[in-house]
């Protein structure tokens, strides 16, 4: 099976490709990229796709979603997990242990594989808990379920409170060469919050997760990887603070990465004013203020990833009240077009913007992908980048409906998805 | 001026106009009540649910009055003796209210925003009888319409909010309400007990009570819940009493004719010591049969109003 891709604006941040060109797939792989396509467009056995007008890109890797599966199969599951991240442009997704059981074992990581071979369009890479059970007190059987396929560790949801606990981990890690993705959050600081702490949270009578929860927990691991000479991501930065910790640290040569989703660059708490429970989310959405030091990280190369935290829920947990609904944001589906926001807006370019959808994050959890060089694996996205599209929610892939982005006019398409040489999505 | 709002959620939302217009409302209502037949049939055949899912007597007792003297059909709820306890969803059982026919849905919830949810998902109107620490809109429309009622005018009053404003919807609901009709509102507690930019409700901040009461024209003072103690916010309800507590030395510091409010119950020798616990009482008796003219103003107007006419 051939797939020809032509005219399309190619962009690769890995090979620094940014032109107008045709890219040959064959037995799932990149084969070439031919000058003269009539020949082959002859061929018996050959799909030609006319990208004219479209950008083709390596397929985008998301390094922080939640498929659900095992245990909350009502939310998600690894079919339709893997159906959202298709329609979204992603090829591949980094999925976290925060499931029942959790992924703490070996034996987790392979069923979640197993899932993943027999009903997923798209390449899953678990990501193992640090701890057993996620409990921050003893460390998980990390080796084997990095033997088993794990690309990192982390107690997202949950942080490690305790930093000696923290300090192993990251030690222990270095057998593997996998990193230590930070939930950083003190749990303390937070208490019973459910939105950030503000003028907002103030007026709604809510109670707030004030900025330092954040920051205390990004300056400890900092401290700590220092310490330990780890690779340390922090998932979902949410705050200025945070962008501006890691930017030093980053000056200070210290091995640190961080992601931010589109959620946290895109809206304020003031999103929350009529109770609208679809944009609680932890860390949650913050201030203008965070918003412009997100940005700013994003540009900067503070902030190396764009993942989504994308975590669905079911209608009937959403629709309750503010305190009792769960904390996520159902994000595979609006990642592009809020993500081409920024280039609209002169905060990145379309290259420098794929890089942190692709190389970026295949970089950080050490997986070959997010590449179109001869001879890779042929994950591929095709997008329209100035369709005007209307988020709907309704017609999402995923179980979770849970957007704060609903009825959203925004520009950006999907066209196809590629996963090893086969379309899993086209529209 | 007609009434157009299909519920009152909260003061934030209503303009200076309608604030008066209920408060004028409630005069009438309070001309019922000082009657012999204390009773009209302006909610005959309206069916009106007091859904109280947070123990509390003086409100739904006077909510309950109001309705009845309005002629409505009054059902009470309390989770207690319901389904919530077996696990029914608030929308869900409050659904099942409608089903049975109440247009007018009176909820108190200990969770902020939960009468914003009936009122996005229901047909029927919502009264906020009070939720978690958000809003208690008819607490601070009888503030008002009580001290409108000593003072003629809220235009220009120094009003005083004492004690812990991070948990008080009484506070909010009070700050919206006093701010929209010309008042100047001080905050006065610990510094822990003050919730993060409230400045920004243009408000003045203090943290010393003795230098807030200077000149004020109306002191509220909030209750200090007793399960509040051990919450790290204060070191003990002794020291809280000691800088807080409301005294008659202290008092002597605002304007000679202060009026002093309390939206009960009272904690003597905690907020207020026990010698002007007893001078407040007669405005707390003032401020409880205000509170049923009020409701009635409330009840009156959501229901023969906005999306009910």
């Amino acid at each position: 099976m051939k797939i020809l891709i032509k005219e399309g604006h190619i962009i690769d941040p890995s090979e620094k490709l940014n032109k107008v060109g045709n890219i040959l797939i064959e037995d799932g792989k990149v084969k070439s990229y031919p000058s003269d396509t009539k020949k082959l467009e002859k061929g018996p056995t050959i799909e030609v796709i006319d990208a004219q007008g479209m950008v083709v890109a390596p397929g985008f890797i998301d390094m922080h979603v939640h498929l659900r599966e095992p245990g909350f199969e009502h939310k998600e599951t690894i079919r339709t997990g893997c159906e959202a991240a298709a329609a979204g442009g992603f090829t591949s997704v980094v999925c976290m242990p925060n499931t029942n059981p959790v992924n703490d074992n070996a034996s987790v990581t392979e069923y979640i594989l197993l899932k993943a071979r027999t009903e997923g369009i798209v390449n899953v890479f678990p990501i193992g808990a640090i701890t057993k059970g996620e409990k921050g007190e003893i460390l998980a059987e990390i080796g084997e379920m990095w033997e088993a396929g794990c690309v990192g560790i982390s107690d997202d949801g949950c942080p490690v409170m305790n930093s000696r606990v923290m300090r192993h981990a990251m030690e222990y890690v270095k057998a593997f060469g996998i990193p230590v993705i930070s939930h950083a959050e003190d749990i303390d600081l937070s208490g019973h919050g459910v939105m950030n702490e503000g003028f907002t949270s103030t007026v709604l009578g809510l109670r707030g997760i004030p900025n330092a929860s954040e920051e205390v927990m990004v300056a400890r691991d900092i401290t700590l990887v220092e310490l330990t000479a780890a690779h340390l991501h922090i998932a979902h930065v949410s705050t200025a603070g945070a962008v501006r910790l890691i930017r030093d640290a980053k000056k200070r040569g210290v091995r640190v990465t961080g992601e931010a989703t589109p959620h946290h660059f895109t809206l304020t708490d003031r999103a929350i004013l009529n109770y609208d429970t679809n944009a609680k989310v932890n860390p949650p959405i913050r201030s203008q203020k965070d918003v412009d030091a997100i940005r700013e990280g994003l540009k900067d190369g503070t902030i190396d990833v764009i993942a989504t935290d994308h975590a669905p829920h079911s209608e009937d947990e959403k629709k309750v009240e503010f305190d009792l609904a769960p904390f996520g944001i159902s994000g595979l589906e609006t990642a592009l077009p809020l993500s081409l926001n920024l280039v609209k807006e002169g905060i990145l370019t379309l290259p420098e913007l794929i890089r942190k959808l692709t190389f970026n994050p295949a970089q950080i959890v050490r997986i070959n992908r997010g590449t179109l060089r001869v001879g890779a694996t042929a994950d591929v996205v095709i997008f329209n980048p100035d369709k005007s599209i209307t988020v709907d929610r309704n017609k999402f892939r995923s179980k979770g409906k849970n957007t704060p982005f609903h009825g959203w006019q925004l520009s950006g398409c999907v066209r196809y998805t590629i996963v090893g040489g086969k379309v899993v999505f086209s529209s | 001026m007609v009434f157009q709002r299909k519920h009152i959620l909260g003061l934030e939302d209503l303009t200076a106009e309608e604030i008066s217009l209920i408060l004028d409302t409630a005069e009438s209502m309070k001309e019922v009540s000082l009657r012999d037949v204390k009773k009209v049939p302006a909610l005959k055949g309206v069916t009106v649910v007091n859904l109280f899912f947070e123990p509390s007597t003086r409100t739904r007792s006077s909510f309950e009055i109001a309705e009845k003297r309005l002629s409505a059909d009054v059902l009470n709820f309390t989770p207690t003796q319901s389904s919530v306890v077996k696990g029914e969803t608030l929308l869900d059982t409050a659904r099942n209210l409608e089903a049975m026919g109440a247009t007018v849905i009176v909820i108190r919830h200990s969770m902020s925003g939960a009468p914003w949810l009936l009122a996005r998902e229901l047909d029927s109107s919502i009264i906020n009888a009070g939720d978690g620490s958000h809003e208690h809109p008819s607490q601070a429309l009888l503030d008002l319409f009580t001290v409108r009622e000593v003072k003629r005018e809220i235009q220009g009053l120094k009003v005083v909010i004492v004690g812990d404003i991070l948990h008080s919807r009484v506070a909010r609901s009070n700050i919206w309400g006093f701010i929209k009709l010309g008042a100047e509102v001080r905050l006065v507690g610990p510094p822990t007990m003050m919730p993060q930019d409230v400045e920004k409700m243009d408000v003045k901040v203090y943290y010393n009570l003795e230098e807030t009461l200077k000149g004020a024209d109306v002191v509220i003072m909030l209750r200090i819940q007793m399960e509040r103690q051990g919450s790290g916010l204060f070191p003990s309800l002794r020291e809280y009493s000691r800088f807080y507590g409301l005294t008659r030395e202290r008092l002597k510091l605002a304007k000679e004719d202060v009026m002093l409010m309390h939206p009960g119950p009272i904690n003597r020798g905690v907020e207020l010591s026990s010698e002007v616990a007893d001078d407040v009482h007669s405005v707390i008796l003032d401020q409880v049969s205000n509170g049923i003219s009020v409701r009635m103003a409330m009840l009156y107007l959501v229901a023969s109003g906005g999306g009910n006419a």
